[in-house]
């Protein structure tokens, strides 16, 4: 970790511009897991399914490794772990496998409002399948409240699915008293730790989490691999998503790919060994950005707890000040908005939206992710050009203006268009 | 989402940022859009004694098609005549600026924009101004 920790960025052929700043998105595979996935693709190439010889039995023993891997960062068993194309399909299929097995005696699904939308697709798609489904609301800084999840808890319901760390907001949610009230109330408690694992610590028994979904491209593995932890004691049933050879204990058929197998699995490994340290540096980092932006420039909001928060997220309105008109001011920077003007429907963020966010706010909001690989640099580098680009679009801002001669924008009659 | 050069160099390079005195004399004021809707206009004119817009400003609360099409609605109505202003299209701005069909609406705010501008001017302003103007048309 400490040729990571390097101030000057260790990725080979890593351009120096932009900055990336959107480890929420996706992150880098860290070169160590490229290491150790590299004879995988070539001359140990073998089908871990083989049982016939030494090609299939080595792979099938890095496989098995992998899985180890995995389950150690969340303290399960290694048999309750179950390879998948990534946290969607993980999603997918704890939601789906268990809503439809146990469809006969349950019909009802508790999911939060704020879910990655692969959660909350697959609700909806149960809901035309003639499921019912309670979409939670959050409270201002993004957490559920824990007696509005205790009531809406019927007999009828068979699963509640709360992801353990916002993907926009970096919130993370009280997971061991969500997992306790499951246990009590004998429902299903599946959380989506896509942006959880390998950053915050999570311990599946201590939690009483009993499905849990990962991804291998948000904690520095590679794309297009996932886990899903499926508890066996209480044993949780699923019916299957993809038929076929019966891999994975029949839940979820197809060739395990083993060099993406073995990086998640590097991956995770190298997450539970550094995963304290890292945490650490990435707060100095988050705290270096923020009182940057708070020091040089007035109107600014975090959207979302502080405190309860992963480390490398920040999620910060500008009053008025577009946030796609910022992005384009920002060009040397990779970040990600919370307006959604890119797409035609001139939504801005669901998320925000669901913790109160005035829309207009909303609409000011950028998303900076901090990772592995982010530098102090980096940060000081970011905090003078937004500071620079917000400045010169509030110049520019109509609202900025009439706020400044005390115009209160909510007096407006606006037209809406 | 890939902008053309002109869009961005209207974006970079604003021209005609800035306000007028609102009472000031000859001046029309247009305010569109609403901040919910992530996008907000104010597109002013300064109209000359012979009836043609002497000076035109702008500030914009929105994406770059928004900023760019309000900075090049400045740049047009500019040594216009109200008439000659009002005939200004939102489908021109947008093939100007080769405005992704996403991105359409801007247009449409920038075109509003200068029409609300010249009602303003016109309620302003002495009727027989804006009839005269029409005689000499």
């Amino acid at each position: 970790m400490n040729s990571m920790n390097n101030s000057s960025p260790t990725l080979e052929n890593r351009p120096k511009l932009p900055v990336y700043l959107d480890y929420q998105a996706t992150t880098p595979c860290d070169p160590r897991v490229v290491q150790a996935m590299l004879p995988y693709f070539t001359e140990k190439f073998g089908n871990p399914h083989s049982r016939n010889h030494s090609y299939g039995w080595e792979s099938e023993e890095a496989v098995e490794k992998a899985r180890k891997q995995v389950a150690d960062l969340i303290g399960a068993d290694e048999k309750e772990i179950i390879f998948t194309s990534g946290a969607t399909e993980s999603n997918n299929l704890a939601l789906k496998g268990v809503a439809h097995f146990y469809k006969d005696r349950k019909d009802h699904i508790i999911t939060v409002a704020t879910e990655h939308k692969c959660v909350l697709d697959s609700c909806r798609h149960l809901e035309l399948e003639g499921f019912k489904v309670t979409y939670l609301p959050v409270q201002q800084n993004g957490l559920v409240d824990l007696e509005q999840l205790k009531a809406a808890i019927t007999d009828k319901t068979s699963i509640v699915s709360i992801m353990s760390v916002n993907n926009e907001i970096g919130v993370i949610q009280p997971i061991a008293e969500i997992g306790a009230i499951c246990r009590e109330r004998g429902v299903f408690f599946h959380t989506d730790a896509a942006q959880a694992a390998g950053k915050i610590p999570l311990d599946v028994n201590a939690m009483k989490i009993d499905l849990m979904s990962i991804s291998g491209h948000k904690i520095y593995g590679p794309k297009g691999i996932g886990a899903l932890f499926v508890r066996r004691k209480p044993r949780v049933r699923m019916e299957a998503m993809i038929h076929g050879g019966g891999q994975e204990r029949g839940f979820r058929s197809g060739t395990l790919p083993t060099p993406l197998i073995v990086g998640l699995g590097e991956a995770c490994a190298i997450a539970q060994k550094e995963m304290g340290a890292e945490a650490e540096r990435l707060k100095g980092l988050r705290d270096r950005l923020f009182n940057g932006l708070k020091a040089k420039l007035p109107d600014i909001y975090l959207n979302g707890d502080l405190d309860r928060r992963i480390p490398g997220n920040l999620n910060v309105s500008f009053a008025y000040v577009e946030g796609e008109g910022l992005m384009m001011g920002v060009k040397d920077l990779a970040v990600s908005s919370g307006s959604a003007c890119t797409s035609a429907s001139l939504e801005p963020s669901y998320v925000l939206r669901a913790l109160g966010v005035e829309e207009e706010l909303a609409h000011t909001s950028l998303r900076l992710g901090l990772g592995r690989f982010s530098t102090e640099q980096d940060v000081d580098y970011a905090v003078e050009h937004i500071v620079e680009a917000v400045t010169r679009l509030r110049a520019m801002s109509p609202l900025w203006e009439m706020a400044q001669e005390g115009i209160d924008i909510k007096s407006i009659e606006w037209a809406d268009h | 989402m890939a902008y053309s050069e002109k869009l961005l160099d209207h974006y970079d390079n604003p021209r005609n940022v800035g306000s007028f005195e609102k009472n000031e004399g000859g001046v029309g004021t247009g305010l569109v859009g609403a901040p919910a809707c992530g996008d907000v206009m104010k597109l002013q004119i300064k109209v000359g004694a012979d009836g043609r817009i002497a000076d035109a400003k702008f500030k914009t609360f929105g994406c770059g098609s928004a900023i760019a099409s309000s900075s090049l609605a400045t740049e047009w109505v500019k040594g216009k005549t109200l008439e000659e202003a009002e005939k200004i299209k939102n489908t021109e701005i947008a093939q100007h600026l080769s405005l992704p069909p996403v991105k359409i609406h801007c247009s449409v705010l920038a075109e509003d924009a200068i029409k609300a501008a010249i009602k303003d001017f016109r309620t302003k302003n002495e009727p027989s101004k804006s009839s005269g103007d029409k005689a000499a048309e």
